[in-house]
């Protein structure tokens, strides 16, 4: 299959994989994320991966159905998906589709999914503690 | 109306046009000491008798335009506004509408007596004619009248509905990070649409990782509840808090049970204390995650 390579970046942070979607996805880049996804959990044995969709407003079915590929394939390779920061009109939507990503794990912040694979982001700044 | 000079209806009501032009000011005086203006307009007699004239310009007009029995007719037009404060007042003495209705209904007497005693510059014929297309305009304005009420209720109905909406579904903060909705009496699709996109809206400003949704108040659990209440909690999932169900009173457990409802995997505890107390210790839980444990 060939297909143009994904715009979106997987990020290593030292083991677990991150991907920010941004912006609108065309069903072709979402196809080739899929692939990135896959090859780079794959390739770097990571055990987690964490999608974070903050910035989206829609998400379709078509998209949904992408991402529950990716956390199924992913967790055929080891890795368990957390997805991140959903907008409050993007889960009234999916829900109201019937698409409630019943294999996904979910978390408000990348912070609060990497805790969950038992990595801690130090808090750096004002806000410090 | 094709002729209106032969027409026996529209000479009537170019008579009662005549009449009620001519008579108007009587009229208005006489209308200033019946309940229906007398009782609204309290302070001055001189405004009841100005509000009366307003109405018989009115009804003058439209008998001028040969359409006393149309709702819609423009002459009624001026006065909707006036109607509308009127019955608005009678109503909250304490008024039913058929009450209002008959007070209206006797504002024709004073009109037909004038007509009666103006017979003197008609035929008998012509009296007749006028006579009926009076009455008939009078009828007509009760009807305004009595739907003017109507449609000023239907109002009051659907803005109270929308403030119970509002009022009914606050969300409330009970800890750092933990949210919860109360939630009291009938659980339709409406409210638990607002209740749901308060909860994601009051997840994201709270930043809250846990959310409470108690139905101590909530009077019964049918499927359709039910069913909402699995929306919430899926859509609160998606976002990444986590929800708990409490207030489940036995009867209410009873009826989830009996009807078959399968609430899956939502966590549920019996009363708010647990709920908090279950929520707690999830959060401290997440809080501190145990290193080198995926």
């Amino acid at each position: 299959m060939t297909s143009s390579p994904s715009t979106i970046p997987v990020l290593d942070l030292g083991g677990l994989l991150l991907v920010s979607i941004q912006g609108e996805l065309p069903d072709e880049s979402a196809i080739a994320l899929q692939e990135d996804v896959t090859t780079a959990v794959a390739n770097t044995g990571s055990r987690g991966l964490i999608i974070d969709i903050s910035t989206l407003d829609m998400v379709d079915s078509f998209l949904a159905r992408v991402l529950a590929e990716v956390a199924a394939s992913s967790l055929l390779l080891a890795a368990r998906t957390v997805l991140v920061g959903m907008r409050p009109a993007v889960a009234i939507t999916l829900v109201e589709l019937g698409l409630t990503l019943p294999g996904m794990d979910t978390a408000r912040t990348v912070t609060e999914a990497a805790a969950s694979f038992g990595v801690t982001i130090e808090r750096t700044g004002r806000d410090a503690p | 109306m094709t002729d209106g000079a032969t027409d026996p209806a529209a000479a009537g009501s170019e008579a009662v046009a005549d009449l009620l032009r001519r008579r108007g000011e009587q009229i208005a005086q006489r209308w200033a000491d019946l309940p229906f203006f007398q009782t609204v307009f309290t302070v001055t007699r001189d405004e009841a008798v100005e509000a009366g004239h307003a109405v018989v310009d009115s009804l003058s007009a439209v008998a001028e335009s040969g359409r006393v029995d149309d709702l819609e007719a423009v002459g009624f037009q001026p006065i909707r506004e006036q109607l509308v404060a009127m019955t608005a007042s009678r109503a909250s003495s304490g008024l039913s509408t058929a009450q209002v209705d008959r007070e209206v209904g006797a504002l024709r007497e004073a009109a037909l007596e004038l007509l009666e005693a103006d017979t003197s510059r008609l035929g008998a014929e012509e009296v007749g004619e006028a006579r009926v297309q009076l009455l008939t305009l009078f009828a007509t304005l009760r009807v305004l009248v009595v739907d003017t009420m109507l449609q000023e209720n239907q109002e009051i109905v659907l803005r109270q509905r929308q403030q119970l909406l509002e009022m009914a579904t606050p969300v409330i903060k009970l800890w750092d990070r933990l949210v919860a909705v109360p939630l009291i009496g009938m659980l339709d699709s409406a409210r638990s649409q607002v209740v749901m996109e308060n909860l994601l809206e009051a997840i994201v400003e709270h930043k809250a990782t846990i959310a409470i949704l108690d139905i101590t108040g909530v009077s019964t659990v049918d499927s359709l509840v039910a069913h909402h209440l699995m929306k919430t909690v899926a859509s609160a999932r998606l976002m990444g808090a986590e929800c708990v169900i409490s207030g489940i009173r036995p009867a209410i457990a009873q009826t989830i049970v009996q009807l078959g409802l399968d609430l899956g995997p939502v966590t549920t505890r019996a009363s708010l204390a647990d709920a908090l107390e279950w929520a707690l210790e999830r959060r401290e839980r997440k809080e501190l995650p145990t290193r080198g444990n995926p």
